[in-house]
């Protein structure tokens, strides 16, 4: 029982990482109805950056803050530069554009930061805090921060005017438009603001797999799993989904084995393709003829 | 796609007159790398009629890949068989394995069929390595198989008699696969990927034509995986990663989607180019490949083939028909 409290309990902690991304993809998904593939390869890049300014010299907050001032800026460049000219072309010119910028962010890591592993530091202490046996103060400390992030977010889209006018822009371009909102620039915000939410996942799940740049490929997948279980155009969905697969993975790689990790996102993903398409939380799509 | 005319026959003649001189004037580890251009080719059609064709988004083709590598060399390493009769049988098991995974991905359009098989990619490796099935896969460590001999009346060496075996299967597969394309059910494909609505209207039976594109598409790539196992003589779990699929896919866009000799063109893309990246450094054949799927989605969207049939269509200035997709 002990056992499975604490499988669940860091389950958790990995779910939170998983619940940024995948949130960071349904940002995505929810303005263009497209599936960044290079989402975990981005927030991979970033994390580079933050380990690049911490060898540098910096203290470690002042290093987390440029690096997600520089993502932020980094995916609204992506989405102004490469993404914007094929934005309305069929979608497997879109997903290979995306496929792309994987390899290339990836590649690119590869070639200044070479492909040995790297520890990551990790801003709490050592200790678990307040003496729990369950968790360590990183697990801890991790899912705070995406707490926060969740939290800021929310606050951010229902309470400013910036955050309507991009729910706004995601919904109903056309008519954003005729109000006055630069429906473009509101995308690239929001490229901008998932490249942000992805280098603070990145710099969370870093010290617990090491940094290098192959780390985010199964963290991707699981953040694809947790967002479509969610609903894939549901914020809230995915965030749910993302900390239910941290469980279910953490737990199946228990009792099942965790050589398998992967393939049960894989099932996972397929399984609710097939049965749920829309997800848990997710709006069923009717096409209209 | 449509019938040979005299001249193209007589090009294709000329072309496979040079394939099969080409072994006698380079060097076997050259003949090597050339079997592994055939080996790619055929993969490459098999992608592009799912991909290019179908309109199906294929992330995960490695896995067919690995499926069809990992057939052959099981049957040649633990079952015995001689490596020709393994061919047709990893062939058959991918399309056993392609079709069944296409019948899920038959509810599955555009974006998320892309995710499911990015996952099969993903996984892959981890399946292969797991240990139910160790005493077949060999685990992490693979399986080393041995090269074939050429039979004595040939007299020709490992490789080349190797570059023969795997260019005859390539002609094979490419007729077939020519014959497929032009005629009812091709136009099928296509027609399902340009109007589903329209292509279900007219009595094309939808679910069956993709999900058995599906399983053609992966009858070729498996072909090819066991073809290209046989000439590397080794499998290994974690040389059938994402990028393996990634790779594949590059292969297709930089031929020509839609197109057969298209594959010809990508495989001597994603043959030769790392090999002249890697020189500079061992990231660098990634990011050409990155750059180079921009560059073509921008500016050459029917990669090298259309290309060429477009730069010949100028050239010649004669009214020609449509150029097609």
């Amino acid at each position: 029982m002990d056992q499975l409290l604490h499988q669940i309990l860091s389950g958790l902690a990995t779910g939170g990482i998983y619940a940024s991304v995948a949130l960071a993809l349904v940002m995505i998904y929810q303005a263009t109805h497209l599936v960044n593939f290079a989402q975990g390869e981005m927030a991979m890049f970033t994390t580079y950056i933050a380990w690049a300014l911490l060898q540098a010299g910096l203290p470690y907050w002042a290093a987390f803050a440029i690096t997600v001032v520089g993502a932020f800026v980094l995916g609204v460049a992506i989405e102004r530069i490469i993404v914007r000219p094929v934005e309305n072309s069929p979608i497997l010119a879109v997903v290979i554009v995306f496929i792309a910028l994987l390899v290339i962010f990836n590649s690119i890591a590869g070639w200044i930061f070479t492909y040995t592993i790297k520890p990551f530091p990790s801003p709490f202490p050592a200790e678990p805090l307040f003496g729990n046996p369950y968790l360590s103060s990183h697990e801890l400390g991790s899912m705070a921060i995406t707490l926060v992030v969740l939290l800021l977010l929310f606050v951010f889209f229902r309470f400013t005017p910036l955050g309507l006018a991009m729910r706004a822009a995601a919904q109903n371009p056309v008519s954003s438009r005729l109000v006055g909102i630069r429906v473009g620039w509101m995308l690239a915000l929001g490229w901008g603001l998932a490249a942000a939410i992805g280098s603070i996942a990145g710099m969370m799940v870093a010290p617990t797999v090491f940094l290098e740049p192959n780390m985010m490929g199964g963290i991707l997948l699981y953040a694809f799993a947790g967002a479509l279980l969610g609903g894939i155009d549901s914020p809230g969905g995915a965030v749910l989904g993302g900390f239910i697969v941290g469980v279910l993975e953490n737990v199946v790689g228990v009792y099942v084995g965790s050589e398998l990790k992967l393939t049960f996102a894989l099932v996972l993903i397929v399984g609710v393709l097939v049965i749920r398409p829309s997800g848990l939380f997710g709006k069923v799509h009717v096409v209209r003829v | 796609m449509t019938t040979l005319d005299r001249r193209k026959l007589a090009g294709l003649v000329l072309v496979l007159l040079l394939a099969c001189a080409l072994p006698f004037f380079i060097a076997n580890y050259r003949v090597f790398q050339m079997t592994l251009v055939l080996a790619y080719a055929i993969a490459l059609l098999g992608l592009n009629m799912l991909t290019g064709y179908n309109g199906q988004i294929s992330l995960g083709h490695g896995a067919f890949y690995a499926i069809g590598a990992y057939t052959a060399a099981i049957l040649m390493d633990k079952a015995g068989l001689p490596y020709w009769a393994t061919i047709p049988l990893a062939g058959a098991a991918c399309f056993v394995a392609g079709f069944l995974f296409g019948l899920p991905a038959l509810r599955l359009e555009g974006l998320y069929l892309a995710l499911a098989t990015f996952a099969l990619g993903i996984a892959m490796p981890q399946i292969l390595k797991h240990k139910s099935i160790e005493g077949w896969t060999g685990g992490v460590q693979g399986i080393t198989i041995l090269k074939p001999d050429a039979p004595p009346w040939t007299g020709l060496s490992q490789d080349r008699w190797l570059y023969f075996f795997t260019l005859a299967w390539m002609v094979f597969l490419f007729v077939l696969g020519w014959n497929l394309l032009r005629g009812r059910i091709g136009r099928a494909m296509v027609a399902i990927r340009d109007q589903p609505i329209a292509a279900q209207a007219m009595g094309v039976n939808t679910a069956m034509v993709k999900s058995l594109t599906f399983g053609v598409s992966a009858l070729y790539t498996g072909i090819a995986g066991a073809l290209g196992a046989i000439a590397v003589q080794f499998v290994a779990p974690d040389s059938f990663n994402l990028f393996l699929s990634i790779t594949l896919l590059t292969g297709v866009v930089i031929g020509g989607l839609a197109s057969i000799s298209g594959a010809i063109f990508g495989a001597l893309f994603i043959q030769f180019v790392p090999n002249v990246a890697d020189q500079i450094s061992k990231a660098a054949p990634w990011a050409i490949y990155g750059i180079v799927l921009i560059a073509f989605m921008y500016a050459m969207p029917t990669g090298v083939a259309g290309f060429l049939r477009l730069a010949r269509a100028r050239l010649v200035r004669r009214p020609s028909g449509p150029i097609p997709r």
